[in-house]
């Protein structure tokens, strides 16, 4: 595997950080329908990243093999590499759909919504929803 | 002793009735901190009240008293309980004790597997993809833990969604939520009446994430429309039966996240904690009764016994039992 980790002394909060960069990119990327450069992958993260940056970060999940990528004009569009979470889907596929004691230990995002709470909500997201996804 | 012991099961009651629906209006995490230290608090005042009402039973038992060398009508005369009392509190406390080693085996093992799980998921990243349509989002708690999150979840939310829903997970992992979980979860265990701490400690779990992804996305209304986005999108997908009955548990979350930040407050965490400084205090006293009572209890089986065989000296035999700041001049 990959050992990048020895090239940088780093620091714990530059290694959060890192991190979670790295998350934000995973998740724009399999957000997005379709490979994104990396110069699109930085235009849809929050705050103002280098341009380096995000290429680095882009090439170390690529070497770690997140990510596929191929030539788009002078330089890489990139995508994730699905399988591996095609394969993690699998194993927790059960849990989720079944639905087990060990449920437990996860704390969800959102808990599921009665048909009340939908109304709800809708009402409460249009009374100042004006951006969509 | 009479009223002290029962303190501690009271507060725990008025505890299940009023802290969960006070933490739910204030700031989310003092009021986590909150709920943890009432569940502490009053599960362990429960089964030192038990413990302490099942004893007073205990030692008017004639062949416990023999054992023990003390007068059992010395405690009778004492007054501790009825009998029928300290045997409900001694089945009590057995449920209590056998509930908590239960719940806390379980615990245990779905925490090993949790970890055990962050391990085996790809790559080595904070956050692991799942890649399945219906929208799922979760922590899981491990070394380090990680952020699951399937494909579905992600395109269903815009770019400042998505890093709000990432903000709000790792607010999870980082303040150790699992912990406060499983404290609760075991406090329930011991006894039942907590259990709505527990419901309203989940809720508030989930709000001191919300909060604190506001404070880094900068943004109060993108986690709204997030935290609203993602439920509404799962509830459409609903393919299994509902988990858990949370019922408005989301609409709370986002129209507190609509409205500005609650204010702290100090009132309720001063009420709170002078009924948790009373529930310890009663304890103490409770405990400080009871040994008074085996004390006299023994020197009166012991003065009792010199009278009976008068060839020895009362003292021989009853001064073990004195107090070290008893006389001792026999020495």
């Amino acid at each position: 595997m990959d050992d990048r980790k020895s090239d940088e002394p780093g620091t714990t909060a530059g290694r959060r950080a890192r991190g979670e960069l790295e998350s934000g990119v995973l998740a724009t990327l399999y957000g997005a329908d379709e490979p994104m450069t990396a110069r699109q992958v930085r235009d849809r993260l929050p705050g103002d990243l280098a341009y380096t940056t995000v290429l680095t970060i882009l090439s170390r999940l690529h070497d770690k093999g997140m990510l596929v990528r191929h030539r788009a004009g002078r330089g890489y569009a990139y995508a994730p590499a699905r399988d591996e979470a095609t394969h993690t889907a699998e194993r927790m596929r059960s849990l989720l759909e079944h639905g087990t004691d060990r449920e437990a230990v996860l704390t969800r995002f959102v808990s599921e919504l009665s048909e009340e709470d939908e109304q709800l909500l809708q009402r409460l997201l249009s009374g100042r929803a004006d951006e969509g996804p | 002793m009479l009223i002290s012991v029962y303190v501690p099961l009271l507060i725990a009651m008025v505890l299940a009735v009023f802290a969960p629906r006070a933490a739910r209006r204030l700031a989310p995490r003092p009021a986590v901190w909150s709920l943890a230290a009432a569940a502490l608090v009053a599960s362990l005042g429960w089964l030192g009240s038990l413990a302490l009402l099942a004893f007073a039973g205990l030692v008017q038992i004639p062949e416990v008293a023999e054992e023990g060398q003390w007068s059992v009508s010395a405690v009778r005369a004492s007054d501790p309980v009825y009998l029928t009392v300290a045997g409900a509190a001694a089945l009590a406390l057995l449920a209590s004790v056998a509930g908590l080693a239960v719940a806390a085996t379980r615990q245990l093992r779905h925490l090993r597997w949790a970890r055990r799980e962050c391990r085996l998921l790809p790559g080595d990243t904070e956050l692991a993809v799942l890649d399945m349509e219906s929208p799922e989002a979760f922590a899981l708690p491990g070394a380090p833990g990680r952020i699951v999150v399937s494909r579905g979840m992600l395109r269903c939310l815009s770019n400042g969604e998505r890093e709000a829903l990432l903000a709000h997970e790792r607010a999870h992992l980082r303040g150790r939520h699992h912990l406060f979980q499983t404290l609760w979860r075991l406090s329930a265990a011991v006894n039942p009446l907590l259990r709505p701490l527990s419901h309203a400690g989940g809720f508030v779990l989930e709000r001191w994430a919300d909060e604190e992804a506001a404070v880094r996305v900068g943004d109060r209304t993108v986690v709204a429309h997030a935290v609203g986005r993602a439920a509404l999108a799962t509830s459409s997908n609903r393919s299994r039966p509902a988990l858990a009955a949370t019922g408005g548990a989301v609409p709370q979350r986002v129209r507190a996240l609509l409205a500005p930040p609650p204010p702290r407050r100090a009132l309720p965490f001063v009420a709170g904690a002078a009924l948790l400084v009373v529930c310890c205090a009663s304890l103490a006293d409770a405990t400080t009764d009871s040994e008074e009572m085996i004390e006299t209890a023994q020197h009166a089986a012991c003065a009792a016994a010199a009278t009976s065989a008068r060839s020895v000296p009362p003292h021989d035999l009853c001064c073990r039992h004195e107090r070290p700041d008893g006389p001792v001049q026999h020495r």
